[in-house]
């Protein structure tokens, strides 16, 4: 029983949501499947919090290696779920002068609204940022034309990067209309065009085939890999 | 041959000239022309050929992380929608979402305030769900969707009192930069419903968002050089736009990303040339 339940649901939930999808009158059970999905999801959201929680509370105890990083996340995620839940500084909305809970979680001027503006913002920002310098060092240091497929591709990046500013315009702009196609806008449209978008196309139709062959499996009970490993 | 400064060049030389590379331009505010290409006309038209009073979803589905790269083209957007006196709802499914939106409400405000919330414009707000919401909204946006952001019942709000689903409007717009987002309004809103949808996206998103194009998408934006495209497409049919200093965001930083751009050139080459002309001898520390 204990594995017959969770496979009746998974096949009978997946048969459901693709019947919603070409039978009109059944869209109704795909929303009451997509709705239960949203409350499975919140249930695993508690869980993994716990899971988190766990981890890494062992890991201070232990004092393993990085546990002083287990302890600063421990502490921002309990902050920023408490001050989140208990919404400390939300004011109520103007229309709801009454109702105190119904401000928006990350109202300007609250805590949480402190936390996004003033470390989420920031944070995320540099991370993002940073990728340019990582790429700028691994551009001196590790892009070689060692052989002709990795000298295609740097031909291809020295193209696309040039042509994907106004130093593509200025270098080439001046050809004739005659051989215009070698401007490195146009090379670098042709490359979108002729290369890129075709390669992923394809990668895309394939991908959706595997997902289509997995699916069926799993739909088929053929494949059961939310059951766990052990499974018989 | 090669210097040996070159041959064993410390990282650190290279951080700064990106640096340098970077802020220098931004500080002395240099920035080039830009000529819209055809890709960006495209969903530059799908947006202007739109009847007064039309209805246009505006999902902001990316966080600050990307937000360098895609405000500029979200806040174009918004004043195209604006100038077209649009009907505009915006809602987010990122959970750091809202204050993207928020920055583009605060244009609606400052640059149209003739324009009423409620009436012109509203936003539904940050929904949990992922995809599910994007499935439910277009079969009964009401399923998910009982109020807007600021808490008032949908029923007491002009635009959606009527909305029954996200299949009444007549074009999807969605600026992401992951999961969900453009693939996903795609594959479970655009696609089934048979509905016109234009995306903006970061440059690395782009190659997974154009095989959509021109069928599922009508058309695509792809990083800081569309926007800096649709921009000037904007200032082009709107002059009064040029006068206007944040409508010109993304032809601003077309100017660092041009000397970054070169700088990597210049990496790339001096850095094979290391490899080539210094005996081959491996790469640089």
């Amino acid at each position: 029983m204990q594995r017959a339940a969770p496979l009746m649901i998974a096949v009978t939930t997946g048969f459901v949501m693709i019947l919603a999808y070409f039978v009109p009158a059944m869209n109704d059970w795909g929303d009451m499947a997509t709705n239960w999905f949203n409350i499975l999801a919140a249930a695993a959201l508690v869980l993994g919090g716990g899971n988190l929680l766990k981890m890494n509370l062992q890991q201070i105890a232990a004092r393993s290696a990085g546990w002083g990083y287990a302890a600063v996340m421990l502490v921002s995620f309990l902050a920023t779920v408490g001050l989140g839940l208990a919404k400390v500084g939300v004011h109520p909305p103007v229309n709801f002068p009454d109702a105190p809970w119904a401000g928006d979680y990350i109202q300007e001027g609250s805590a949480l609204g402190w936390i996004y503006e003033y470390l989420i913002n920031p944070v995320t920002a540099t991370m993002f940022s940073m990728l340019a310098f990582f790429v700028a060092s691994a551009a001196f240091r590790a892009f070689r034309a060692k052989n002709l497929e990795a000298g295609l591709l740097l031909g291809t990046a020295v193209i696309v990067l040039l042509g994907r500013t106004y130093a593509g315009v200025f270098l080439t702009g001046w050809l004739p209309e005659s051989l215009g196609w070698l401007r490195f806008n146009r090379l670098t449209e042709l490359i979108m065009d002729v290369c890129t978008t075709p390669g992923t196309r394809a990668i895309t139709i394939g991908i959706a085939l595997g997902v289509v062959a997995s699916s069926l499996k799993i739909l088929l009970g053929m494949d059961r890999p939310y059951l766990g490993s052990d499974e018989a | 041959m090669i210097p040996g400064w070159l041959k064993n060049l410390d990282r650190r030389w290279i951080f700064l000239l990106m640096f340098l590379a970077v802020s220098l331009p931004q500080l002395f505010g240099v920035s080039f022309p830009e000529r819209p290409s055809r890709k960006v006309l495209d969903v530059f038209d799908a947006i202007d050929g739109l009847a007064e009073g039309s209805r246009v979803l505006m999902a902001f589905d990316f966080d600050p992380a990307s937000e360098g790269e895609l405000s500029p083209m979200a806040s174009a957007f918004t004043r195209h929608c604006c100038e077209k006196k649009l009907k505009l709802y915006f809602m987010t499914l990122w959970e750091r979402g809202p204050p993207m939106v928020q920055k583009a409400l605060d244009i609606i405000a400052s640059e149209h305030p003739s324009m009423t919330y409620g009436t012109d414009f509203v936003n539904l707000g940050f929904k949990p769900g992922l995809e599910g919401v994007i499935r439910n909204a277009f079969s009964n946006l009401h399923v998910d969707f009982k109020t807007d952001q600021a808490g008032n019942s949908l029923h007491d709000i002009a635009l959606t009192r009527e909305l029954k689903s996200l299949r009444e409007m007549d074009l999807l717009i969605c600026i992401g930069s992951g999961s969900p987002g453009p693939k996903e309004w795609v594959q479970y809103g655009a696609a089934p419903n048979a509905m016109r949808m234009v995306a903006g996206v970061t440059g690395v998103q782009a190659p997974q968002l154009l095989p959509y194009v021109p069928r599922q998408l009508v058309g695509l934006l792809a990083a800081i050089k569309s926007a800096a495209e649709y921009e000037q497409a904007l200032i082009d049919r709107y002059p009064q736009l040029a006068r206007v200093d944040q409508a010109k965001e993304g032809l601003r930083r077309m100017g660092p990303q041009l000397v970054a751009h070169v700088l990597m050139v210049l990496l790339i080459v001096s850095g094979n040339l290391v490899y080539f002309l210094g005996g081959q001898s491996g790469d640089a520390p």
